[in-house]
């Protein structure tokens, strides 16, 4: 094991045996292509013409009037192809596959986004693919199963301990451990062990590289505070990492579910329900028991409903970097309709968590403030879960009719 | 300690046997009489798991017997306890195995101390390379137990020797790539990789991960020093109940 990647006691690499020169050839490969500057031109040549980028920077003016308080600008995550961040991520470590020679990719996915991005990426570059998926996410993110089968992807649904993201992360490292040498492991998010997260932090930095540039350029100045959600935590760390030396108050809106009393909830850093611990490979706060067994979560968002958080933000946590806070299911979804209501913009499930932190601040700042949110991907996947959270009965009845129209 | 009761054993016997059971599965109760019949059926030493939620390097088999074990409400006080009786009432050597999580949670020292007070003899930690346990290899030697490390078929024959210099009791050789309970081909290409372990430490060499019958544990005799059965005595419990665990591992070595 040649590198461990701490940041502050957080990282490391927690490997089993037979996985050490997979990640000794991952980490070489990664530090070669970063060390190259015809490498990053590659990625951003590609990021320009097949996804789309750069996403641009909205102001928000009817809901920075609604508040009376901050300018409220967004960034759209949600342009890129596939519909997310995670477009930025896959299309890196795409590239490092090519460099490695591997003709193989497996990937986990918690909302399905990940996994369509994955598919989409491998459909690009010709490798065979393989997405893990718990049957929690499955049943609630039917779409983007349809999609990434019809991508080419091989869809396993996993039946095993609480059947969300968490694992669907362990059934792709058994995969990993058994056909390495053909396969790389797209991780989605900046956990796992090292080089993940600094390598998925990296390919993100693409996000908030783009938003300094152009909020300097519109208002001449930099932002007072800017709200990302965190699951894992890689569109946060890709917002936050161009800012981290900057004046700028940075907000990690981690995922309250049914509150934080409840117990019910992904919150392991703005909640008193994180420990440190040691698990799918590397050191964190995660969910866990006084046994460090992890525990369930919940998330009316899919992609935030994970058990552990990237080290990186673990660590800007303790330091005090990063400001973190939780939203709850219902101040999300609140957030969701305020937002297409004002301004015509459909934010994820996800996205809306950042959203609904601004949305209670917003108000507090004064109108020479600026307020930067991350909208990380768009909320057309989830419009069974939003239907429902709205109780749309002209949906029901469509969904009642194409049952019926299946049963004939 | 672990060691020189195995080049013991090793006079008499021409291959040792190393069984796996999961602790809590299916029940405390059960896994007392699984260790009696195994004991009594000649295996020379067992792993004992501790389970954990998140067990990566484990397949479906070990995985479920861990779920089902957490869910009847098996706790690391209860394992550890548990050990006490059993070390007391059987004449081989125990080591624990867990993920790292387990022994970081609960202290490692006060872990390692408790397993000591215990009886058990070693442990084997699969998520813990070397270069992240300095804590538990330190906490392990002053308790005098023995670290098992693990060789893999990708582990270079450097990196082998590195290994080595950390592990006490013998090596745990991982016969292919892969989870635990698959299946393995045993072939010549097996044997290559096992003269490079061989060459690579002084220590006794334990080989698992798909050995399953009396022909697969005759392959490996005069290879190795100790056969590990895992996933199948598991699967032999599951099958045909706790009574046929005796035969099938009489049936493993000739009489």
């Amino acid at each position: 094991m040649k590198t461990r990647g701490y940041y502050e006691g957080f990282g490391g690499a927690y490997l089993p045996e037979i996985l050490i020169a997979t990640f000794d050839e991952l980490d070489e490969t990664f530090q070669q292509a970063k060390n190259d500057p015809n490498f990053w031109q590659e990625y951003t040549n590609i990021m320009a013409t097949y996804s789309c980028r750069p996403t641009p920077l909205t102001f928000a003016g009817n809901l920075s009037r609604h508040f009376a308080g901050a300018r409220i600008y967004i960034k759209r995550e949600d342009l890129n192809h596939t519909g997310a961040h995670k477009a930025n991520n896959v299309m890196g470590q795409g590239l490092l596959v090519k460099r490695m020679g591997k003709t193989r990719v497996i990937a986990e996915t918690g909302a399905g986004q990940h996994g369509v991005a994955t598919a989409t990426m491998a459909a690009r570059f010709g490798f065979k693919c393989t997405i893990y998926m718990g049957e929690v996410d499955v049943q609630r993110q039917r779409p983007n199963v349809f999609w990434m089968e019809r991508l080419g992807a091989e869809v396993v649904t996993v039946r095993d301990g609480t059947r969300i993201l968490k694992d669907a992360i362990n059934e792709s490292f058994r995969d990993w451990v058994t056909n390495m040498d053909t396969t790389h492991y797209v991780l989605g998010t900046a956990c796992g062990p090292h080089p993940f997260p600094e390598m998925v932090s990296f390919f993100q930095s693409i996000v908030g590289g783009e938003a300094r540039g152009q909020i300097l350029e519109i208002e001449g100045k930099l932002p007072a505070r800017i709200y990302a959600c965190v699951g894992g935590g890689s569109n946060a760390l890709g917002m936050f990492k161009h800012f981290i030396e900057d004046p700028v108050e940075l907000v990690g809106v981690e995922a309250g579910g049914k509150g934080l009393a409840s117990g019910q909830h992904a919150s392991r850093l703005s909640s008193q329900d994180g420990s440190v611990g040691v698990a799918q490979g590397y050191k964190t706060y995660f969910l866990q028991d006084e046994d460090g067994q992890m525990k369930e979560t919940h998330s009316v968002a899919a992609g935030l409903d994970y058990v552990g958080v990237s080290p990186i933000l673990a660590h800007l946590a303790e330091s005090g970097r990063v400001r973190f806070e939780a939203t709850t299911d219902q101040e999300v979804v609140d957030a969701l309709a305020l937002t297409i209501q004002k301004e015509g913009l459909i934010p994820a499930l996800e996205s809306a968590h950042a959203f609904a932190q601004a949305f209670k601040e917003a108000s507090s700042l004064s109108e020479t403030d600026i307020i930067l949110i991350n909208q990380s991907g768009r909320g057309d996947k989830d419009i069974f879960t939003v239907a429902d959270a709205f109780g749309d009965p002209g949906w029901q009845e469509f969904i009642k009719n194409k049952a019926e129209e299946y049963h004939g | 300690m672990v060691e020189s009761y195995l080049r013991d054993r090793l006079k008499e016997k021409k291959i040792l046997l190393m069984t796996h059971i999961v602790l809590g599965y299916p029940s405390f109760e059960d896994a007392f009489r699984i260790i009696e019949a195994m004991v009594e059926a000649g295996v020379d030493l067992m792993e004992l798991q501790v389970p954990f939620s998140e067990p990566i390097a484990d397949g479906p088999v070990i995985l479920k017997a861990n779920q089902q074990a957490l869910e009847s409400g098996t706790t690391v006080q209860k394992c550890i306890d548990f050990t006490r009786e059993v070390t007391q009432h059987f004449g081989i050597p125990f080591l624990f195995m867990s993920y790292y999580n387990i022994l970081f949670i609960y202290g490692i020292e006060k872990f390692i101390a408790a397993m000591a007070k215990n009886g058990l003899q070693g442990a084997i930690v699969p998520d813990l390379p070397p270069e992240e346990g300095t804590e538990y290899i330190n906490a392990m030697q002053q308790y005098n137990l023995a670290p098992i490390f693990i060789f893999s078929p990708t582990t270079s024959n450097e990196r082998m020797e590195y290994l080595s210099s950390f592990g006490k009791g013998f090596i745990y050789c991982v016969a292919r790539k892969g989870v635990t309970g698959a299946h393995t081909d045993f072939s010549e290409h097996l044997e290559a990789y096992l003269a490079r372990c061989r060459k690579a430490t002084d220590l006794p060499l334990a080989l698992g991960f798909g050995v399953k019958d009396r022909a697969d544990v005759e392959f490996i005799t005069g290879k190795v020093d100790i056969a590990v059965i895992g996933s199948q005595t598991i699967r032999i419990v599951d099958n045909d109940g706790v009574g046929a665990v005796g035969d099938f591992i009489k049936g493993l070595r000739r009489p």
